[in-house]
């Protein structure tokens, strides 16, 4: 049993979150170098080109990159040897997000109850994801998410005869419906199989996998390819002032799932797409 | 009180814009916002909505002004404003129409707005513009000055009042029927 302290992961997330909203990952200054080759219209290169300058400022000047600092999406990969002291594991986490945005000047943009509207004022609390894995560490993985990019993630159930055509076009159909309000280019986190809240926390935890990289399953990636293809002709353009760029990249986790079920989620990002991790 | 076109091609608004003002701007237009802007999204659209419903004063003369949809970060010692991106226009739709009659010229955010919103911009003359999403550093240096001026309970959604110079944004609807969405994704567009 290795023995891990609240304090030890309240800070972790702290620094997280702060580091998250200022400096986004190099795998999305990458994809946004790569769109910049291919991106054909002069509004798209040039809200490329912001984008570029924006987070280089963010980083340099340690300010927010977007000022929707998100929802933090917080997920664990507890090892069953740790053993968190001092208190619960979920506290620590809140405790590491409110130190973070109060000391980041990071943006509460959290409301106590979806019917009564009151900012909690700290930003908490996070959504957290826990799985237990046979390690002796405790991996931490926070998104901060956009809201208005959240806002247009879908969830449906497919039939099984109506199969793999059929996710195809809901995907597609959410990259248009989607449009300039998710802030494109997008990066689209999806699940398939499982159960209905199975898929759509694999929706998020696909978004982990570094921009640009190749699926580790042939067919997933074939399909990833092909979906990203057919997004990037629909023409909506980085911001939707039209062009090449749509998406950065897609995303695909799958899960068994039972015979009568398709379930389908898929989770917009944005290109403020701000994810950073840490093993304790 | 002006629109001039820069030697690059980019127009400069200066508020408060009169009618004319309006009628010059072009959907795709690229301009620099200088001068005066309010900020307001939902929570303070909800406050105002009720009393220009009434006939009641608002806490601000929108009259020939622009409201920028955004909630900006904190500012940290020494700054004006943390990161001030636009929020999404469309959950302002439903206000809209009300605020533009009083006079407002102009509304900033991102993303589509809906047909009433469009129709309004025409009957009252009065231009929807585009701020790059997401860009929110590059965006708060072009702030100058910020003062909150009504709802300071909202937080973030209070009413703000920015002075801002050369604020980069692009035309999306003009009072013409011009819509830079439409016509730039259907350059574009290779699949339905």
């Amino acid at each position: 049993m290795r023995d891990i302290h609240v304090s030890a992961i309240a800070d972790a997330v702290k620094k997280l979150c702060m580091e998250a909203n200022v400096s986004l990952e190099p795998d999305v200054l990458r994809a946004f170098d790569r769109a910049l080759t291919t991106e054909r219209s002069t509004a798209g290169k040039q809200v490329l080109t912001i984008l570029k300058e924006n987070a280089a400022l963010a980083a340099g000047q340690r300010i927010p990159y977007c000022q929707d600092t998100g929802t933090v999406v917080c997920f664990v990969e507890l090892g069953q040897d740790v053993h968190v002291t001092g208190g619960g594991l979920d506290d620590a986490i809140n405790e590491g997000v409110r130190q973070g945005y109060k000391e980041g000047y990071l943006r509460a943009s959290i409301v106590k109850s979806p019917f009564d509207r009151v900012n909690t004022g700290d930003n908490t609390p996070a959504v957290i994801h826990v799985d237990v894995v046979p390690a002796a560490t405790l991996k931490i993985m926070i998104m901060a998410k956009g809201g208005g990019c959240e806002n247009r993630s879908k969830y449906t159930m497919l039939t099984p005869a109506a199969g793999l055509p059929a996710v195809k076009d809901f995907i597609i159909e959410c990259v248009k419906t989607a449009g300039p309000d998710a802030c494109p280019p997008l990066i689209l986190g999806v699940g398939a199989g499982g159960t209905f809240e199975k898929c759509a926390i694999l929706s998020k935890k696909s978004l982990f996998r570094e921009l640009g990289s190749p699926n580790p399953d042939p067919m997933l990636d074939a399909l990833e390819k092909e979906l990203l293809e057919r997004a990037n002709r629909l023409g909506i353009g980085p911001q939707g002032y039209g062009g090449d760029t749509t998406a950065l990249g897609i995303h695909i986790l799958t899960y068994p799932c039972h015979i009568t079920s398709l379930p389908v989620a898929v989770t917009i990002e944005c290109h403020a797409h701000r994810h950073k991790e840490a093993t304790l | 009180m002006s629109v001039t076109v820069g030697a690059d091609g980019i127009k400069d608004v200066t508020t408060p814009l009169s009618d004319a003002d309006v009628e010059s701007l072009k959907a795709g237009d690229r301009v620099r916002i200088s001068g005066v802007m309010y900020t307001a999204r939902d929570a303070a659209h909800d406050r105002l909505f009720p009393l220009s419903e009434k006939g009641e004063r608002l806490p601000i003369d929108v009259k020939g002004h622009i409201i920028y949809y955004t909630g900006p970060t904190p500012a940290q010692p020494g700054q004006v404003v943390g990161a001030i991106g636009p929020t999404t226009a469309s959950r302002m739709d439903k206000f809209t129409p009300a605020l533009l009659k009083l006079g407002l010229k102009g509304t900033m955010g991102k993303g589509y707005r809906g047909q009433p919103v469009k129709d309004a911009l025409r009957q009252y003359k009065a231009v929807y513009f585009g701020a790059i999403g997401g860009a929110g550093a590059v965006l708060s240096r072009h702030v100058k000055k910020l003062e909150i001026v009504a709802y300071e309970d909202l937080g973030t959604e209070a009413i703000r009042r920015l002075e801002v110079d050369k604020f980069p944004a692009i035309v999306l609807n003009d009072c013409h029927g011009g819509d830079l969405y439409q016509d730039g994704q259907k350059q574009f567009a290779r699949e339905g």
